[in-house]
């Protein structure tokens, strides 16, 4: 009972401010007390209980997401959620309970996600956010496949002629709390000895109203994230982004570290999408190559033979599950930053390994 | 007291002084033995979750640049540094901010007594709208839609007795020091000692000698030096746009100033209509009685009078105020709890910096607190 009164507590308030959620780390911490000391026999590291049962139990996938970027994730005025880091956080759902609508999507600042995921008050992090390894070691977050090869970016106003980095000497620069753009901003024009002026913001929104209304002369995030942001200005053809790519971003999802078997089934289903692709499974001609193919790494992959889904607690046909109700990994890009969308973003280094890109799925066997 | 219970011979428990003493001592004992289980139990409870504890982090880099700083700071400083320069800024608007409030909440509080409608009806408006909204609603109004409207900096707009106000701050003229001013310092102290020195030897004397030597100073100092004691620096907008020179206050920390003192002033403002009316009409009566004229009866009876009754829930204001300084985080002022949060994100220790910040704000209004009831004390000694 008191369990579930500091779980509510958790996921009622961690949404309101970062260093509350860190409150109520606190408060939790003190108030599972009870509950805590009976589990200490039960919870021993060898048989924790598995985040995949908690989710199958629940009937419902909990996934923290930014819900404010258009083509990552965004809510459209229907209050339906879309983008890169909704199909990924739905194609887990798939996998897991079949369903790509059974899915709650809890909005989190930049700081606050890291508490979120660290309590456990979401199951699964889907939030552009950078693979890093303090990230990993300090923080505790286990990392899935890296979904999108992205690198920080800087865009001003076209008439600001502001070309270059250096040429923003002394200038004032808009960027948000909580993210490595931050860190990375600062690192980078250290290293170049250049002067700026930071003006840093709580929320992505206030960030860019800031840089809109002339607070800044530029502002930073990732490349994709800028030209997104960009769609939502009044003149997007008024900014421009620069060359420069300041930072490596690679952008992937997450889970709490310290369950293996939950782990690997975010790795896995991301890894399907991308296999997916490279095999040319889509979501149309799934079930007639499952009828069809020939091919035993195909069958196997697709769960016509064999039993690859069974190691992680999922049925054997996961994959071909996740590609008929999320798509591949091309069509999830495609319609969310790719060709198909407003933002038209070239997949760039995001292409498979056999187009020369850095997508590689490990074998499905 | 103690003693005398134990060793009397009436029977203990049906002793009426000992009752009192046990249910102390037991409410103390159940507190410590409460807050020692809670403790035990969050690091227990941390530690299941992975989550380590500690404060070692404070020494690593900052590695995040501070957009303002009143101490020197740059991104290789170490944490606890930039956590200093967040509490610097906070104690910045909370000072600056305590003054103006007071300032205001005076005026508007005495316009609100004022015999003209028009100044009563305008004080009443202002009070009635800034206490009923809510605090981070006006911030976001100052910043995103008050300075949103000033001149752009890009249309170089000119200035305004020598000061600018632009979309990227206020700057106004302000001293510099000059190669001279250590020199008019020393020479200037050094006078005033003297002038001191001969006041007290020479009492009664005139003309006033202390006069003379002050002045000697100023003239050695002005021959010695050739310039002024201290310069004063124009602002100006430079070719890249930028505010240079002069004093400078940044969007954020006016837009967060403005709104805290408009704000907790309106606050003031009752508490100082409340305090005036206090003060029994009678007062007034004798004020005018002795033919003093009304602001004069004001400053000098009613107001000293009515401070008493001022001052405890002034206290409480300046204290709304301090913690108020934290939702700067939504306009971006990098203050205490901003940079606080940005460390969380950089070292990822939530608890620790809660911590932090519990004890640090805790501090700093519980010393706010003793000032003014040091004050508040120092104004009983008039009753009689």
């Amino acid at each position: 009972m008191l369990k579930k009164v500091t779980h509510l507590l958790r996921c009622k308030i961690s949404r309101s401010s970062p260093l509350v959620a860190g409150a109520i780390v606190m408060l939790s911490g003190v108030m599972s007390c009870a509950a805590a000391n009976q589990q200490q026999t039960s919870t021993a590291p060898s048989s924790p209980i598995r985040q995949l049962d908690r989710v199958k139990q629940r009937g419902q996938l909990i996934c923290g997401t930014s819900g404010k970027v258009p083509g990552f994730s965004f809510v459209d005025p229907q209050g339906q959620y879309s983008g890169l880091d909704v199909d990924i956080c739905r194609a887990v759902a798939v996998a897991v309970l079949n369903d790509s609508n059974k899915v709650e999507f809890r909005q989190l600042g930049a700081t606050q996600r890291f508490t979120s995921i660290q309590t456990g008050s979401i199951d699964v992090i889907s939030q552009m956010v950078t693979v890093t390894i303090s990230r990993q070691a300090a923080v505790g977050v286990a990392f899935g496949p890296i979904v999108l090869y992205d690198g920080q970016g800087i865009m001003v106003k076209q008439r600001s002629g502001i070309t270059d980095l250096a040429s923003l000497s002394g200038k004032s620069i808009c960027v948000q709390t909580g993210s490595t753009t931050e860190l990375n901003l600062a690192d980078q024009f250290r290293k170049r000895n250049i002067p700026y002026q930071p003006v840093v913001f709580e929320s992505r929104d206030a960030t860019f109203t800031a840089y809109e209304q002339g607070r800044c002369d530029a502002v930073t995030t990732d490349r994709s994230g800028l030209v997104a942001q960009r769609s939502k200005l009044a003149n997007p053809t008024e900014h421009v982004i620069f060359a420069d790519v300041l930072s490596k971003e690679p952008l992937a999802p997450g889970v709490k570290g310290g369950d293996h078997q939950w782990h690997s089934i975010l790795t896995w289903t991301v890894n399907a999408l991308i296999q997916a692709e490279e095999y040319g499974i889509t979501s149309q001609n799934v079930d007639q190559i499952a009828a069809s193919s020939q091919d035993p790494d195909v069958r196997r992959f697709l769960g016509v033979e064999g039993n690859i889904g069974d190691g992680l607690g999922l049925s054997h046909d996961f994959a071909r599950r996740v590609i008929k109700q999320v798509g591949n990994y091309a069509e999830i890009y495609d319609r969310n930053l790719g060709a198909d969308s407003p933002l038209q973003i070239e997949r760039g280094p995001n292409q498979l390994w056999t187009k020369g890109g850095l997508l590689y799925s490990p074998p499905f066997r | 007291m103690l003693i005398r219970i134990l060793f009397n011979r009436l029977p203990l428990l049906r002793d009426v002084r000992f009752w009192p003493i046990a249910g102390q001592a037991g409410l103390v004992l159940l507190l410590v033995g409460v807050g020692t289980l809670l403790g035990r139990n969050l690091t227990q409870n941390l530690h299941q979750a992975g989550i380590p504890i500690g404060f070692d982090f404070l020494s690593a880099p900052a590695s995040f640049a501070i957009g303002e700083y009143l101490i020197p700071y740059s991104p290789s400083d170490s944490i606890a540094q930039a956590l200093l320069v967040g509490l610097a800024n906070t104690l910045r608007v909370t000072i600056i901010g305590i003054i103006f409030a007071t300032l205001v909440g005076f005026m508007i509080g005495i316009a609100r007594l004022s015999a003209n409608p028009l100044l009563h009806q305008a004080a009443t408006l202002y009070i009635e709208i800034c206490r009923n909204t809510p605090l981070l609603l006006q911030l976001l109004f100052w910043y995103f839609v008050g300075f949103a409207q000033l001149p752009h900096i890009e249309t170089q707009p000119s200035a305004i007795a020598g000061s600018y106000i632009t979309n990227r701050g206020i700057a106004i003229p302000w001293f510099t020091l000059t190669s001279g001013s250590v020199t008019w310092l020393l020479l200037l102290s050094l006078g005033l000692l003297a002038g001191i020195g001969l006041r007290r030897f020479r009492q009664g004397d005139r003309p006033q000698w202390w006069v003379a030597t002050i002045a000697i100073a100023i003239l050695l100092a002005a021959v010695l030096t050739q310039t002024g004691p201290l310069a004063i620096d124009l602002p100006r907008i430079s070719d890249t746009n930028q505010l240079e020179g002069g004093l400078q206050f940044s969007p954020e920390f006016t837009s967060l100033l403005v709104g805290l003192t408009l704000f907790i002033g309106s606050f003031i403002a009752e508490i100082v209509r409340a305090g005036i009316q206090s003060v029994p009409q009678g007062q007034w009566e004798a004020a005018q009685a002795l033919g003093l004229k009304s602001p004069i009866a004001l400053l000098t009876v009613i107001v000293p009078q009515a401070l008493p009754a001022i001052v405890p829930p002034l206290t409480n204001q300046y204290l709304n105020l301090l913690k108020g300084t934290s939702l700067a985080i939504a306009i971006g002022y990098p203050d205490l709890y901003f940079v606080a949060n940005t460390t969380f994100n950089r070292a990822g220790r939530a608890v620790e910096t809660m911590l932090i910040l519990i004890i640090t704000y805790l501090s700093t209004n519980l010393s706010i607190s003793l000032l003014m009831n040091a004050f508040n004390r120092s104004l009983q000694i008039h009753d009689r």
